[in-house]
């Protein structure tokens, strides 16, 4: 068991470190969030200062016991921890209690824990394990397909327990299949619907689908340079569109513009499919699903919209995106958080000195908001700092995770960064105004047992991984 | 795997430009704009204003006109509100469910603001309320003062304090909606004095707007300075007599001491409750008031304009002996009345009359001749230059200007100017007998009871006065406003007031036109006076002053549509005096007769 001394020498202390650094930093805001003349006492189990520092210590002991842990356990168990926690996802479904709109608890006694925080590093150890298997192919259906589906299941469970946030950062892990090869046009089209679904809010129906068939003309002629494949179907395009307005007009049938555009493409399709069958235009093919793809997904954006959801989720939806004032709702915490970062200016109020953060103007600020007690006590010195930290941290894990020798440590150091990443973005651009509010922890820094453990968690079997890098199995 | 190497440093500028976006939006919040700063400042900081007691008034003898009672309101700040009985709550303060439902959903709006739900809950309500408030979160009381008017008298002169209006707001900076101001009598006049000095404090507050202390240790706050009280020179006990004298009766009494100008008693009648102008039932009876057929809240002792009949001819008198067209040895006849040509202007004398007999038996044919000869006066190249130096003598007097007093409602009365009849007649194309009615005080002259008490103290004084005012003391401060100090002179030699006087005292002396009146030892010095009414039965009218030497009190006393000014006037403005100087009276029977008279009036 020489072995043994090995990996501790080779443990990573920078990593170590920058942790052990974010993690004090976290409870020192804390401290400051929660603060009131009344406990002043650092260890008080009364005040979540003194709760955190309890997780704290939990979270020391699950490092350890995480570095003890073979390798070998990691990856032999790596399928069966992933099923254990989708099991008890479905469980939670089922059993557990709704907490803040979000049935995402466990109790145990007085205990409660959030499985979809454990499903994180169970998720990414799964996936490193499925990308690590030696004839993977991420160019082959079938195996893109078993990863998307390893991603798809925890968020799709975790999007019924009602936990929006949570299951966003699972579209993070897409960042591993990226290094692995993944071509990076899905990941653009991605983020093309992604865009379109925000789009579908703010602007009407109509404008977009007209868009989407100019951007589509526009690369079908910069792909062919011919005008005459395209002219006929564009102008029975333009005559069915005219057409169908008159007689909708004249004969006052109630018909929306949109559906108009939707029997005038399709019309026109009809036509233009000719060219693409006589020339066998491929990309031209491509073009067309994708027009057809993104029409279709804004008529069920809006069908989804107005008919499956209630008032209250279709007024979340609107806040979220911008679209809607809420000065005592979402965008009221968002407006309160800019208002508490902002009057910190250059270099903070001091620690303890901060009036947004004492007299608690920011609601959940020492879980989801932590981030304001920082802008507004220490500056925009003190925000550049825990930027700086976090960008640090993710280039390390970067560096070790390109240093692996096992792909399975490789992906799973990247599943780290990139949901770390993810945590990051959404928390720190909420309390900003750059990311729309959803209820997710900045790492290491808000307050809460279940994700400061899980993270440690997280992060310390990467520390493992790597500090045994030398071992090949 | 390292066909995609490449991709770690994609990645890796994704994650590192990332963080670039968010520490540029830092540097814009948190070092470019300064907005959030301030808004972070008004977030957490709560400003209260706190009201002085306005000052209290008392009267000349020390009697409390004005004082102040607490009051307390229901108010909430419906976010802090949890689910309650409402059906004990409603039962425990026996509100008004409706009323109170409107003023709490108005409230809603503006959750984290306290808000009035009810105004002026009764004492029993309150300390019912103390015992059980535990259960109404959200749910307060909070005090605030009334006025109250303890005499329940002297409205007019008191005045009423009521919410400032927009134009209020908009022109003073010191008076915030909602503010309470004085809005009529001593209230207005005196509000500076009697208001004091907002003061405020400034709190730390959270979130919820729940206070954490004070801000910054207190530095910003200003404390509060009360109302300064204020004495007035109204005498209550004359105050009160005179007010019971009147009862429903229209008319006024103003009573001046000549030496001062303080005045004692100031009666516009029929007068109200000053305290039916208070608290939440103020606009309801401020409508009723102001409907009234008696005009309630008309003030007729500054704002109504009588013509003053035969007591204006002491100032004729004065007039024509200063203007030397007269002596006191000047007789003029009297056959029944004046006449010239097919004119008549009748009287009741049937001989030769001098002139202290002139005024003790008003005779009208007397000061037409006086008057005839003041306009006709040869020093005066035209009537219209006569005229104008006769009506500045007048206006010397106080009559038909403003006096200056400190009740702001009062008005400047009327005497036409010379131009009045040019534009008539034609310039200087008129003629003494066209305006012949002015000698004896009908016509087109209008002066207030208060202007024509003032001519009075005039005589009284032998020539001067000092403008009537209320203020007698500041607390505080050892002086009224000075121009209440300052000699106002009329340029007529003061042995013609003695002249005058003369004659006044005949007036209740058997041969005058108020022997009725006469009480012993009292030396009252008076003038009856009939003032034409268009409108029914002529107004009775009383001046008088008393003791003859070194004069202690003047007044004049008006009673609409009584008749004959020596009928009820006189013995009215007798016992005024009596009380006044002797605090007791002689003739409980006139007191009687005048407290069970009343007369018609129309409409
Ligand atoms: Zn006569």
């Amino acid at each position: 068991m020489s072995n043994t001394r090995n990996w501790i020498i080779n443990l990573d202390w920078f990593t170590i470190s920058l942790y052990g650094l974010l993690v004090f930093l976290g409870w020192i805001n804390i401290y400051a969030a929660v603060y009131n003349e009344e406990h002043e006492q650092i260890i008080d189990l009364s005040q979540r200062y003194g709760k955190q520092l309890l997780w704290i210590g939990a979270a020391i002991v699950i490092a350890f016991i995480v570095l003890l842990i073979e390798v070998k356990f990691y990856h032999f168990f790596a399928y069966a921890i992933y099923g254990f926690i989708i099991l008890v996802l479905i469980l939670v479904l089922i059993f557990a209690r709704d907490i803040n709109g979000a049935a995402s608890w466990i109790e145990i006694g007085s205990f409660r824990i959030q499985p979809s925080e454990f499903a994180k590093f169970a998720t990414a150890l799964a996936l490193a394990r499925l990308m690590s298997r030696f004839n993977f192919d991420i160019g082959n259906k079938r195996d893109l397909a078993k990863a998307v589906i390893v991603i798809m299941l925890p968020l799709v469970l975790i999007i019924l327990q009602n936990d929006l946030g949570s299951a966003l950062v699972y579209f993070s892990l897409f960042i591993v299949l990226y290094r692995k090869g993944l071509p990076g046009w899905i990941l653009l089209l991605a983020v093309f619907f992604a865009i379109l679904f925000i789009a579908s809010f703010k602007v009407n129906i109509f404008s977009l689908e007209l868009f989407v068939i100019l951007v589509a003309s526009i690369l079908l002629l910069i792909n062919s340079g011919k005008i005459n494949e395209l002219a006929p179907a564009l102008a029975v395009f333009t005559f069915t569109l005219i057409i169908s307005w008159i007689t909708a007009n004249l004969t006052e049938v109630n018909i929306e513009l949109h559906y108009l555009v939707f029997i005038a493409l399709v019309l026109s399709s009809i036509v233009y499919i000719y060219w693409i069958y006589r020339k066998k235009l491929e990309v031209a093919l491509v073009v067309l699903s994708l027009v057809y793809a993104s029409i279709l997904f804004l008529f069920s954006v809006e069908y989804i919209f107005s008919k499956v959801l209630g008032t209250h989720q279709q007024n979340r939806i609107l806040v979220l995106i911008g679209e809607k004032e809420d000065p005592r709702g979402i965008g009221y915490n968002v407006n309160q958080s800019k208002i508490a970062i902002g009057s910190g200016g250059l270099i903070g109020k001091g620690f303890l000195q901060g009036t947004q953060t004492k007299y608690k103007f920011v609601p959940e600020q020492s879980t989801d908001f932590i981030f304001c007690t920082v802008g507004e006590e220490w500056g925009f010195v003190g925000t550049t700092t825990v930027i700086i930290l976090f960008l640090v941290l993710f280039w390390r894990i970067l560096i070790m995770a390109e240093r692996q020798k096992m792909e399975f440590s490789m992906y799973y150091g990247y599943a780290v960064a990139s949901i770390l990443f993810f945590h990051f973005v959404v928390n720190i651009g909420m309390t900003i105004g750059l990311a729309p509010v959803v209820g997710i922890p900045l790492p290491f820094f808000s307050y809460g047992g279940s994700s400061l453990w899980s993270f440690t968690v997280m992060l310390f079997i990467f520390i493992k991984l790597d500090a045994t890098r030398q071992n090949i199995l | 795997m390292n066909e995609y190497a490449n991709r770690y440093y994609v990645v890796l500028i994704l994650m590192l430009s990332v963080g670039l976006i968010f520490v540029i939006r830092l540097f814009s919040i948190q070092a470019l704009d300064n907005t959030y700063k301030k808004s972070a400042e008004n977030n957490s900081r709560r400003t209260v204003i706190e009201f002085p007691t306005r000052g209290l008034v008392y009267s000349r003898d020390s009697a409390l006109l004005v004082e102040n009672l607490s009051s307390f309101d229901l108010m909430v700040i419906p976010e802090n509100v949890q689910e309650y009985d409402t059906v004990a709550f409603m039962r425990v303060l026996s509100l008004d469910s409706a009323k109170f439902y409107t003023a709490y959903n108005k409230a809603k709006k503006r959750p984290s603001l306290p808000a009035t739900v009810y105004k002026e809950i009764p004492d029993s309500i309150f300390t019912k309320f103390q015992e059980i408030k535990w259960m109404f979160s959200g749910f307060y009381l909070q005090t605030r003062a009334l006025r109250y008017y303890p005499l329940k008298s002297a409205a007019h002169i008191l005045g009423y304090i009521g919410e400032v209006n927009k134009n209020i707001v908009a022109s003073n900076k010191y008076y915030k909606q909602g503010d309470y101001i004085g809005i009529t009598g001593i209230e207005k006049t005196y509000e500076e004095i009697l208001r004091g000095q907002k003061g405020k404090k400034m709190y730390s507050v959270d979130a919820r707007n729940r206070v954490r202390g004070s801000y910054k240790n207190g530095e910003f706050d200003e404390i509060a300075i009360s109302g300064k009280n204020i004495m007035l020179s109204i005498d209550a006990d004359l105050q009160l007599y005179g007010e019971k004298l009147m009862g429903q009766k229209r008319g006024s009494i103003v009573a001046i001491e000549p030496s001062s100008g303080e005045i004692l008693c100031l009666i516009s009648s029929p007068s109200y409750n000053p305290n039916l102008l208070v608290g939440k039932n103020i606009a309801k009876n401020y409508g009723q008031l102001r409907n009234d057929k008696d005009k309630l809240l008309f003030n007729r002792a500054v704002m109504a304009q009588y013509p003053p009949g035969s007591t204006f001819k002491i100032v004729n008198a004065l007039i024509g002996l200063e203007e030397k067209v007269i002596t006191i040895y000047s007789h003029f006849n009297c056959s029944g009345g004046y006449h010239v040509g097919n004119f008549t202007l009748r009287c009741h004398h049937y001989s030769s009359i001098d002139f202290f007999y002139s005024i003790q038996g008003s005779c009208n044919a007397y000061y037409c001749n006086v008057f005839d000869r003041i306009l006709r006066n040869k020093d005066y190249s035209t009537i219209g230059k006569a005229y104008t130096k006769w009506r500045d003598y007048v206006l010397q007097f106080g009559l038909g200007k403003k006096l200056g007093t400190d009740l702001a409602q009062e008005l400047k009365g009327y005497i036409p100017e010379a131009s009045h009849f040019d534009k008539y007649y034609g310039k200087d194309k008129w003629r003494p007998l066209m305006l012949i009615s002015m000698a004896i005080g009908q016509g087109e002259l209008g002066f207030s009871p208060m202007q024509m008490a003032n001519m009075t103290a005039i005589v009284a004084n032998r020539g001067y006065y000092y403008i009537p005012h209320l203020i007698k003391e500041i607390e505080g401060i050892d002086t009224i406003p000075s121009k209440f100090s300052q000699k106002q002179i009329i340029n007529i030699d003061s042995s013609y007031f003695d002249d005058v006087i003369k004659g006044m005292e005949r007036v209740l002396l058997p041969g005058g036109t108020a022997p009725n009146a006469f009480i012993e030892g009292l030396d009252i010095c008076g003038k009856t006076g009939t003032a034409e009414n268009p409108h029914g039965k002529d107004h009775s009218i009383f001046v008088a002053f008393a003791p003859k030497i070194n004069p202690k009190i003047a007044v004049a006393v008006y009673l609409e549509n009584a008749g004959y000014g020596s009928t009820y006037a006189a013995p009215l403005a007798s016992l005024m005096v009596e009380k006044y100087l002797r605090d007791s009276i002689s003739h409980p029977e006139w007191e009687y007769r005048l407290v069970n008279t009343t007369f018609k009036y129309k409409k």
